[in-house]
Order: structure tokens, then sequence, then C-alpha cells
């Protein structure tokens, strides 16, 4: 009697155990699912948001025609009544910058990267290797405003003393004024500010390539720079998608640095001008919407604002997306599978 | 892995030849292997550009870092930290940054306060849970994009949200219903959602490395799953955790974009009444003060710009230090 009431005592306990059990994964999962709830809600919130510039430029949103900043300045001035809001706009100065700043660092960049994570991992002295790590990391950790306050108080007067000539300025006056902010400065800027990322993950994933396959490199006659870019190299490019990824986000995203220096004006740089295009300002998608945070209040700014969101949201998932992909691709023969 | 044979003999035949130019190796490391084989001109070009690479980081960083401490040395007085910024066309008027200095601490302990709890919620579900396995690779994709949104877009569609009537309790409600979406609170909550990838993350890597057997041993005592990981294994992820929140913290300090969005433009901290007004008012941080005191702001003011931003340097490169700390420290040791 008393036996049977104990081991059901037992099962209740263990019923109980399970139970909670049970309530907590839930209760876990329902945290984790919040995640793709907020993504949806992001996607659907700012997409609602920016549909009327959408729609009322069609297809026109991306082409060009006029000065990009002038149509923000209507649609900033756009009358009160809804019926006459202003919504004309032509975006492709912004787009042109953004994609122009952000693919020139980012190839710059990789292939620094990949040469620094090269010398750190296999050449570096032991000693310079031990005080090479912590920069990168503090390099990484250092907050955009930091670089951008440098850029604007030293790179951009240097580059208006030194690379800008009266002639220089005077060639291009008649459609943009040189003052030293500049794409130049921009993606100098955005190199040295993502480039430490990159060099985190490859010298990590370099770390993790096998040494049996290095020596083997070594055993079939190949010298160690050979060894490095045909076999290491190779076997971590999972991880140099991961870092091309990362960093394209980053520089995407980047708005408070370019927006100090590189110019802040809605111009499309034009590489038929030689040296002088470098030095030319432009804006990006996101520096925009942080010069213009004060007119968010106006719905039809606002609106054109949260368009400019919605092209970065997407921009952003399709990196994600392709790096997902690159690295499945790779995964089946080479380090890092996941 | 194969090594492409046509690679693997480009120059001089490898032989007991002794290479003209070996690669220099550093004092006091043993060289494992001495590759005695031929460079040829593309692999001595890439060594020197990998050479090249390596000293022009170490150049820039030095730069980078001499520079601030030089500017931050010389234009940082005590009475900075201590005075709040005012509003003067004499620079000499114009106060320190005691407001913004509190902006960035208040806002860092708001965004890890959130982010910690339900970063760890997530990767133990990710990684002790995980079922079902389709939901829980969409939640890990769902953290890697996250960690991929720019902090812009984060920023305004958190004032999107923030913005709707029912929210007015976070923030400011102006006369007429309009509500500011605006507050320490709100761009703490944004905040949170940077740093919520980089404590996922860390955490997650903490309880891999716990074996398989550490588990089985509680399971063994009778110990539940929950009381497993509230007793054994979140114990033994404390430092991966710690790494987590750390890095979160360097993220939220840094970030400019969602303070100038979410914080309002008041230099001042300027709290609203009534209970938990500071968390409802507005202020702003380090970031957004440099920011405004650039050349590129509406203060103008470079020397307090450098003076704040060596200050917030400082606080990075602290924080840096205690994320190495935290790694060197004895971790658990599981055989």
């Amino acid at each position: 009697m008393e036996a049977a009431s104990l081991s059901e005592v037992d099962a209740q306990a263990s019923l109980d155990i399970d139970r909670t059990d049970r309530r907590v994964e839930l209760l876990l999962g329902a945290l984790a699912s919040t995640i793709l709830l907020l993504i949806v809600g992001m996607i659907v919130f700012v997409f609602l948001k920016a549909l009327p510039s959408f729609t009322h430029n069609g297809l026109a949103w991306f082409g060009w025609g006029g000065s990009v900043d002038e149509q923000l300045m209507n649609i900033f001035n756009s009358p009160a009544d809804p019926s006459d809001y202003v919504y004309h706009l032509r975006a492709f100065p912004l787009l042109y910058a953004t994609a122009l700043i952000t693919g020139v660092s980012v190839v710059i960049s990789i292939v620094f990267s990949a040469l620094s994570g090269i010398f750190i991992v296999e050449f570096a002295p032991n000693r310079l290797r031990r005080t090479i790590e912590p920069v990168v990391k503090l390099l990484a950790a250092v907050p955009s405003v930091i670089y951008g306050l440098i850029g604007i108080l030293v790179v951009v007067p240097w580059v208006a003393d030194h690379l800008i000539s009266e002639g220089r300025k005077e060639s291009v006056a008649y459609v943009i004024q040189l003052d030293g902010t500049s794409i130049l400065v921009g993606i100098f800027i955005l190199t040295i500010m993502i480039c430490p990322i990159m060099i985190a993950i490859i010298v990590d994933a370099l770390r993790a390539v096998p040494e049996k396959w290095v020596e083997g490199a070594a055993a079939l006659g190949v010298n160690r720079w050979r060894a490095m870019r045909t076999v290491s190299l190779r076997a971590i490019r999972p991880a140099i998608v991961a870092a091309l990824v990362l960093a394209t986000a980053r520089a995407l995203g980047e708005a408070i640095m370019l927006s100090m220096v590189a110019g802040s004006v809605g111009f499309s740089p034009n590489p038929l001008d030689g040296f002088t295009f470098l030095l030319e300002p432009a804006r990006p998608l996101a520096s925009t919407i942080v010069d213009n945070a004060e007119g968010l209040s106006v719905a039809p700014f606002g609106q054109t604002m949260y368009a400019f969101a919605a092209i970065l949201l997407i921009s952003s998932f399709f990196l994600s997306f392709a790096g997902w992909a690159a690295r499945k691709s790779f995964s089946r023969y080479t380090l890092g599978a996941r | 892995m194969s090594v492409d044979v046509r690679t693997a003999a480009p120059g001089p035949r490898p032989g007991p030849k002794r290479d003209s130019r070996p690669p220099s190796r550093g004092h006091g490391s043993p060289a494992p292997i001495r590759h005695e084989t031929g460079w040829s001109i593309g692999d001595r070009i890439g060594l020197v550009a990998a050479w090249c690479c390596g000293i022009s980081l170490c150049v820039v960083a030095a730069a980078i870092v001499l520079f601030m401490a030089a500017k931050g040395l010389q234009f940082l007085h005590l009475d900075m930290l201590t005075s709040s910024p005012q509003a003067s066309l004499d620079q000499s008027q114009t106060g320190g940054f005691l407001d913004p200095l509190e902006g960035t601490l208040l806002l860092t302990i708001i965004g890890i306060v959130i982010a910690v709890p339900v970063g760890v919620a997530i990767a133990v579900w990710l990684t002790e849970y995980g079922r079902p396995s389709g939901l829980a690779r969409l939640v890990e994709s769902g953290v890697e994009i996250v960690a991929g949104t720019p902090s812009i877009v984060l920023a305004i569609f958190g004032l999107l949200v923030f913005q709707q009537s029912f929210m007015g309790f976070l923030s400011f409600t102006a006369e007429g219903g309009a509500v500011f979406g605006r507050s320490f609170i709100v761009a703490g909550i944004m905040m949170a959602l940077i740093a919520l990838p980089l404590v996922i993350g860390s955490t997650r890597e903490a309880l891999n490395t716990i074996p398989r057997h550490v588990r089985e041993a509680s399971y063994a005592l009778g110990k539940d799953k929950a009381s497993t990981i509230r007793r054994v294994l979140l114990p033994s992820a404390r430092s991966g955790i710690a790494t987590g929140a750390t890095l979160g913290m360097g993220r939220i300090c840094g970030d400019t974009a969602i303070v100038v969005i979410l914080l309002g433009a008041s230099m001042q901290t300027t709290p609203e009444s009534g209970p938990f007004g500071l968390l409802r008012g507005t202020g702003s941080t380090l970031t957004s003060y440099v920011y405004n005191n650039s050349p590129a702001g509406e203060g103008n003011a470079p020397e307090k710009a450098y003076a704040a931003a060596f200050v917030l340097l400082i606080i990075v490169i602290l924080l840096n230090f205690v994320v190495g700390l935290i790694g060197k420290r004895n971790k658990p040791q599981w055989n």
C-alpha cells in the first residue's frame, strides 16, 4: 500500500517535471520567435509607410533627372493638404552614391584584409603578432563617429589643401563645389572602418585551417606564400564570404561617418572627370536619412525617408541571403562548413 | 584536400638549394617548416604586399589612437566631465559633457539589461531545444538579419512603432495626442536590438563548448532540462555571456544613428514629469555630442568634440580590455 502511493508520488513528480520542462521550452521558443515577428513587422511597417513614395513615382523612383536635393526640398515644403502632397523624386544619385562608396571600399578592403590576415597568421614576427591582434579588435570597436571626426577635421582639410587646386575647382564649378568632403575621403575612411571586421574573421578562419593541409602543401614543394594562397585561402572561402557580408552590411548602413566626410550633397560623381571624380561629394541613402532626421514628421517627406530605409532593408536582406547561398555552395568541400 | 599540381612547383625545382631570399621569421619563433623552394616574381610580390598591408595596418591603428590621445589630452579638462552643455555662441560658455556622459551610461544600461536576458533565452532555446528544427533555423537566420540591418533603419523603424498612440506611455505625448516617440527607454529598446546578436552569438558559442556528458550527468542526478540549464549550463556559460554583454555594450556606446533619431535633439538630459520621468525623457550621448560639435553638426566646436571623442574612445578601449580579461580568465575545463 505504502509502496504504491510512493510510486504514485514519483509519477506525479516526474509529470510535474515534464510539464515545467515543456513550459520552459514553449516560453523560450515563443521568445525566440518574436525575432521573426520583429523582422516581419519591420518589413510590413517600413514598406507600408514607404508605399506612397514608390507608387507616385513608379519605377522612375530609381531613375535620374533633376537635382535630388531640390526634389527633397519640394517634398519637405509640400502643402499641408494631403491631396497636394509632392512626391516627385528621382533617387538615382543617392543609390549610385551608396553603391559606389560601398562597392569600392569593400573591394579594396577584401584584398587588403586577405593580405593582412595572411601576414598576421603566417609572416608576422611573434612580437608584432601579439600587438597587432588586439589592435585589430580595438579598431573594429572604435565608434564610427570618431572615424568621422578624424575624417572631417584631419583628412578633409588635407585633401582640400593638397589635392584640390584652383584649376580643378573651376573645371567642375558649373555643377559642384569642391571643398574636400568627397567620395575619396568617404571611401578611405570607410575602408579603414570595415577592414578590421574582415581581418578579425579571416584571421580566425586561417587559424582553424588544419596544419596538416599546409604541411601537405609544403611537402609537395610549395613555398609558404603559395601554401597560404592556394590551400589556406581557398579553404576559408566561407569565412571570406561571411566577412564580405558583414563588412558590406556595415558599409551600407554607415550613416554618420559618411554624412560627415562625404559631402552630404545629392550629387552623382561623374567618372568621366578623371581624378576629379574622386574629389566630388555624394550622399548615400543612410546619410540622407540621418541628415533629414528632423523632417521625419512632415508626412510626405517622412514617407520618402522610409522609402530609403526600405531600400536599405531589402539590400541587407539580399546580402544575408547571398551570403547564406554562397556559404552553402562552398561548404561541401571547404573548411567551416555550416 | 588536394593541392593543384600545376601550382605546386612553379619556380625553380624544389631541391636542396637554399633560397636566396627566405621569408623572414620572427626572432624566437621556431620555424616548424622551412620551405626551401623557389619564389617566383608573383610570390615575391604577394609576400611584399602582405607585409605592406600588415605594416600599414599597424601604422593606421597607431596613428588613430595616438592622434586621438594627443588631441584628447590637449582639450580635455576635468570640469568638462562635471558640467552640463549650454547653448552659447561663446565657446568658453558652452559647458562640458556631463549630460552626454550620463546619457551614454544610462542608454548602455537600459540596452544591456534588455538584451542580456532576451539574448541568453534565445541562445538557450537555439542550442538546448531547437525544436521544430525548421523554426530554429529560421530564428537563426532572423538573428543574422537583425545583425545585418543598418542601425539607421532600426532607428526609424523604432520611431514608427513608438509613435503609435498606444506606445505613448514610453515617451512624451503632445497636446492633441501626437506621440513624440523619442526617449531614453525607446532608444534603449532599439539599442538592445543591436546588442542582441552579439549576446546570442557568444552565449551559443559558450553553450556549444559544454560537452554532452555534463548534461547527461545532470539528468542522471534527476534534474530536468530546465533546472539543468539554470543550475549547470548557464553558470558554465557565464564568461561567454559576459563577453557578449561587453561586446554589446561597446556597440551601444558607439552607435550614433539611433541616438540622433530616437533620443531627441536636446543636448541636456530633460526628464519628463511623472514616474520614470528620466526614462521617458530625452537627452544626448557622447556620440551625438561629438556629432553635434563636429563641423558637420550645429555646435561646431571641434575642441569639445575631440575631448568627448577621447572619453568615448577610452570607454570603448576599457570595454575591449574587459573582453580580453574575461577571455583570459579561467574557463571551466571539460574533459
